[in-house]
């Protein structure tokens, strides 16, 4: 699949996704690819000077924390010796999220290039991408990459004819949610179980083999190249104030044309919606997830009001995470899309904290049970006294994560909850549901 | 134990470390032996350990850790099902169903011919090509309307 639609696009422009060259070294180069790198190598102007753009450009980790790029690199110590690390997070495993694979697809060279601007402004020569275990096609693909990139020179020794030397490879994950978390993604890396570790100390002073290290998300990073080169003003343009840019919104759901589509930040939603061809059936929006399942669930009228950003989402009650919109159809049944996502949660949490390990599981077993009809009405404040005794108070967000959803589909959907627990079955007639999908073409 | 092919490629994938942190190769190198094996026999997981250095029990850890990795025999094919939101949305669990009624098992269960194993996945990073599955942990396949399915079905032999 390609890039379904864009808006004023900067990390796929002038990409042909039908060509079997566009995302090679030559298609890249033909866009003006690694020019940036080779300026800042050559430049004699100190380093804070381009951190200072980024910071600038206001650009906020695209990975789902939306943490400040600029300033988190500027946390590096950029002057202090020994080994640094610069490390690409692809392991893109939140349910809705599918622009990492895309990126990587489409334009590897950007996220290459983006980490080796990391490395020579953070001080670091070795860079590791980390993706995703189910993208196998996807590592190769980088991994082809990166091979272009050190035989053209633009990676390994004297990098583009100058001082600088960075190697970058890429680490085939295996299948964990977890180590999208950056320290459960390093002990990864370090050939161990994907456990997060206690922060402080953060990774900026203790990350890979204990070295400092810098975890940034893929888009993040292939927004770097773009950024410099257009300026930190330009890149504020193309957003809405506050809301500097573009974003690739992975849309997923009840839509006609579920995709990747990149517009600025500041886009409102029915806009997105039509670019994703509008509703499948022409069905009504019940409720969407704009960032993935770990952010709250807002219902359909109120969405049809948000505009894509930071603020606007989080004006609408959610959090913009990584631009996973989800969108569900009135043929949704409430109770069963929440089931899936808690069992989700107690699936992917690794055990280490007991309010996650034991409480995802209790989580799942009293929604499942509401879902098959076995339900009690006090279930519903149980559900709820057990999410907000996991949020805070484990050592990485995934406790959070598990619990926003369920707080979120109790507080704007609890008749539907309330429903099942009278009736014993769903407000949405099976065959509705069954009719959602698209799976069985006759009955649509 | 591992043929010379597979340590090849283990040997290649410890390069991309520092010599001396060697374990880091263990993801991939676990993936490997899998790829070899069909699946990981505690005697497998210890050959591994001792060619990264590290001890078994650190092997296994990683091993049971990963959801990607079998730790019991499979069948030729292993199919793993995202049935997560997103996918469900868009048929995800009846692709699932689709395939337990044409193959006749359900989840984690073998046909007896031993050419297919059935499996529950969580989220692939795919979602826009829902529904989604993998063969073999490798190769991902998407919009697998019946029509598809019936497709890869026979075109696995």
């Amino acid at each position: 699949m390609a890039i379904l639609g864009t808006i004023n696009p900067m990390l796929m422009a002038g990409i042909d996704f039908d060509s079997d060259t566009s995302w090679r070294l030559e298609g890249y180069l033909a866009r003006g690819g690694y020019a940036v790198l080779k300026e800042i190598l050559k430049s004699e102007t100190g380093r804070e000077k381009y951190i200072s753009v980024i910071k600038r450009s206001g650009l906020r980790g695209r990975g789902g924390a939306g943490f400040p790029t600029g300033l988190k690199w500027g946390f590096m110590p950029a002057f202090r010796g020994g080994q640094k690390y610069i490390v690409c997070n692809s392991d893109e495993g939140e349910p809705g999220t599918f622009k990492d694979r895309d990126i990587l697809r489409f334009n590897p060279h950007a996220v290459i290039e983006g980490m080796l601007i990391g490395g020579y402004l953070m001080g670091a020569t070795r860079g590791y991408n980390y993706i995703h275990g189910e993208i196998y096609e996807i590592y190769k693909r980088f991994e082809e990459a990166l091979g272009e990139a050190r035989a053209a020179g633009l990676l390994g020794d004297n990098i583009a004819g100058s001082n600088f030397c960075m190697e970058i490879q890429a680490h085939h994950g295996f299948g964990a949610y977890v180590c999208g978390e950056e320290t459960a993604l390093i002990e990864s890396i370090e050939g161990k179980a994907g456990r997060p570790r206690y922060k402080p100390p953060y990774t900026a002073s203790n990350g890979l083999y204990g070295a400092p290290t810098n975890v940034n998300n893929t888009e993040s990073y292939a927004s770097i190249p773009f950024i410099l080169k257009m300026g930190a003003e330009a890149y504020l343009d193309m957003g809405t104030v506050n809301n500097g840019g573009t974003k690739i919104f992975s849309v997923s759901g009840h839509v006609n044309r579920p995709g990747n589509y990149e517009v600025p930040l500041g886009t409102p939603f029915p806009k997105l919606l039509e670019l994703a061809g509008g509703m499948r059936g022409g069905r009504q929006l019940k409720a969407c997830i704009p960032g993935g399942v770990s952010c709250p669930v807002i219902p359909g009228a109120r969405m049809m009001e948000t505009t894509m950003d930071f603020d606007g989402i989080s004006k609408a009650g959610s959090s913009f995470g990584s631009g996973a919109v989800i969108i569900m159809d009135e043929t949704t049944c409430m109770v069963k899309a929440l089931e899936r996502i808690a069992y989700f949660f107690f699936e992917e949490s690794c055990g280490q904290c007991t309010p996650c390990r034991e409480g995802t599981h209790w989580m799942y077993q009293i929604i499942h049970r509401i879902e098959h009809g076995q339900g009690r009405m006090e279930d519903i404040e149980v559900l709820d006294s057990i999410a907000s005794r996991i949020s805070g108070n484990t050592i990485c967000a995934l406790g959070d994560a598990a619990a926003a959803p369920v707080e979120s589909f109790i507080k704007q959907f609890r008749d539907e909850f309330v429903y099942h627990i009278e009736h014993k079955q769903c407000l949405v007639p099976l065959d509705v549901q069954r009719a959602g999908s698209g799976f069985f073409k006759a009955t649509v | 134990m591992l043929t010379q092919e597979s340590l090849q490629k283990i040997d290649r994938e410890i390069t991309k470390y520092p010599p001396e942190r060697k374990q880091s190769a263990a993801v991939a190198a676990l993936a490997i032996a899998q790829d070899e094996k069909g699946w990981l026999s505690n005697e497998t997981i210890e050959f591994v350990a001792n060619y990264l250095g590290m001890t078994p029990m650190a092997a296994y850890e990683v091993a049971s850790f990963y959801n990607m990795y079998n730790l019991k025999p499979v069948g030729k094919y292993k199919l793993t099902v995202c049935t997560n939101l997103p996918c469900m949305l868009s048929g995800g669990v009846d692709a699932a169903e689709y395939l337990k009624q044409k193959l006749g098992i359900g989840f984690d269960e073998t046909t007896p011919d031993g050419k297919f194993t059935l499996k529950q996945g969580e989220c692939m990073g795919a979602c826009g090509d829902a529904p989604v599955m993998l063969v073999n942990a490798r190769r991902m396949c998407g919009s697998m309307l019946p029509e598809e399915i019936d497709k890869l079905l026979a075109e696995l032999e």
